[in-house]
């Protein structure tokens, strides 16, 4: 039987009553949302915590969707079910719902959030490929009032975030601009699994041009990261298979996967190769339409 | 610490360790033994109960995060002696062999009949694509949920 070590269980009952328990309990404490990362660690006890604090009472102030003529802020607590369901958010990014419909599975989808996936910052992690992908922003609130931090500052190392011992992820924001379209692709083996490769796609597009695009991979190193070549390869070009094979080559290049049971680091260059020209390609197609 | 939640319409409240998950207390302490706990990583889906109406594994939930909401197992589908068109589904299509993942598979089908009454076959398999069979008998469990989404049809006409 997989049990966690003894802790504490304590509930949050604002953001601001959190941030007061996390100041008193300093990294003896954790928040604990949808708990489907957190929750195995503990079991398998890679992860020990005296005090777990559950933030799941703070749905109702942390779990929405709001789309704004300039960007999306959406709440930390955000379920996955929640972002796949929401057709406004589809519209303004298809890249949510490709990727959240590869997501573990249904039911994981009802507990895990937004917030929870960055936060756990699992390099295979789908929804850190989506974030940077999109040149998201992190709302970080801590007593001292918040501060927002790109995708790149966010994400420190494996599993290491930006986020202090006395401070809550509470929104992620999206900029939107003109021409926009995205696309996600996953291979994975079977229904739910971690990612093979997955390669997350976004272009916006002006009179026939390429004006900004984005990739962001996961599963291929220590860190999903955009690849800033890729986008400098692209910007201020017409869209064209060519172009796609250039990009798709660069993905090959600049990522750093390692041999495991869900393949070997060559077939992972040749996914992340395959994988950003097909999101490339799908992405420019939405963009058109 | 105190835990109080409503488990199949009645509410309890007991003495619990923090660490305890959903599932041994449903199978421990309130002697509910029919959800069913299988690999303990959130990935077999036989754990499966309603939180609120939504369908969780209960492998992967706190007892305690469960405190003041609803929550319902495969004890709480029949009502009066009759049994949920669900499980008459599973029993008119033989959508059980072994019957160890029935329970989560119930939950989570009849949640997925109450948001889609006419699910096709795919939307099915999604549905319970974080589910396993360990006697691979998807095929049948498709069609036991087909069964009683036409039955449930029919009594409403």
């Amino acid at each position: 039987m997989q049990v966690p070590a003894p802790f504490e269980y304590e509930r949050a009952t604002s953001v601001d009553q959190a941030i007061g328990l996390l100041e008193r309990l300093g990294s003896s404490a954790r928040l604990v949302a949808g708990g489907h990362s957190l929750l195995p660690m503990m079991k398998l006890r890679l992860a020990n915590f005296e005090y777990l604090i559950d933030i799941n009472p703070l749905h109702a102030e942390l779990g929405y969707v709001k789309i704004q003529t300039d960007e999306v802020r959406i709440g930390a607590l955000t379920r996955h079910r929640e972002l796949l369901e929401s057709d406004e958010l589809a519209a303004a990014f298809p890249i949510f719902r490709d990727a959240e419909r590869v997501i573990a599975d249904p039911v994981v989808r009802n507990r895990g959030t937004l917030g929870g996936s960055l936060c756990q910052a699992d390099p295979s992690e789908d929804l850190s490929a989506v974030c940077t992908t999109l040149d998201a922003r992190c709302v970080i609130r801590g007593s001292a009032g918040e501060r927002v931090v790109s995708m790149e500052e966010f994400h420190v190392g494996p599993y290491e975030t930006a986020v202090g011992d006395d401070e809550i992820l509470v929104e992620v924001r999206f900029p939107r601009r003109g021409g926009h379209g995205s696309a996600y692709e996953k291979v994975e083996r079977r229904a739910g699994d971690w990612a093979v490769v997955s390669a997350g796609a976004a272009v916006w597009i002006t009179e026939g041009r390429i004006v900004d695009a984005r990739v962001g991979l996961a599963a291929v190193g220590p860190n999903t990261t955009g690849i800033p070549e890729i986008s400098d390869t692209l910007r201020g070009n017409a869209p064209s298979e060519a172009l796609y094979e250039q990009a798709g080559a660069i993905a090959a290049r600049s990522c750093d996967p390692s041999t495991d049971q869900r393949g070997s680091a060559d077939y992972k260059r040749h996914l992340a190769d395959e994988l950003t020209r097909r999101t490339l390609r799908k992405a420019v197609e939405r963009a058109r339409s | 610490m105190q835990v109080t939640m409503t488990v199949n319409d009645v509410e309890v409240t007991r003495e619990i360790e923090g660490r305890l998950l959903l599932v041994h207390f449903l199978r421990d302490v309130l002697s509910l033994t029919g959800t069913h706990w299988g690999c303990d990583t959130s990935n077999c889906g036989t754990c499966v109960v309603w939180l609120d109406g939504e369908p969780v594994k209960s492998c992967t939930v706190l007892a305690a995060m469960a405190g003041g909401h609803e929550v319902r197992t495969v004890e709480g589908l029949a009502k009066g002696g009759e049994l949920d068109p669900i499980q008459e589904g599973f029993m008119q299509c033989h959508g059980l062999q072994c019957g160890f993942c029935t329970p989560g598979m119930l939950m989570t089908c009849r949640a997925l009949l109450d948001k889609n009454p006419d699910p096709t076959d795919g939307e099915i398999r999604e549905a319970i694509s974080g589910q396993i069979c360990r006697c691979t008998g998807y095929a049948t469990i498709v069609r036991s949920v087909r069964w009683a989404a036409v039955h449930e049809a029919a009594v409403t006409q």
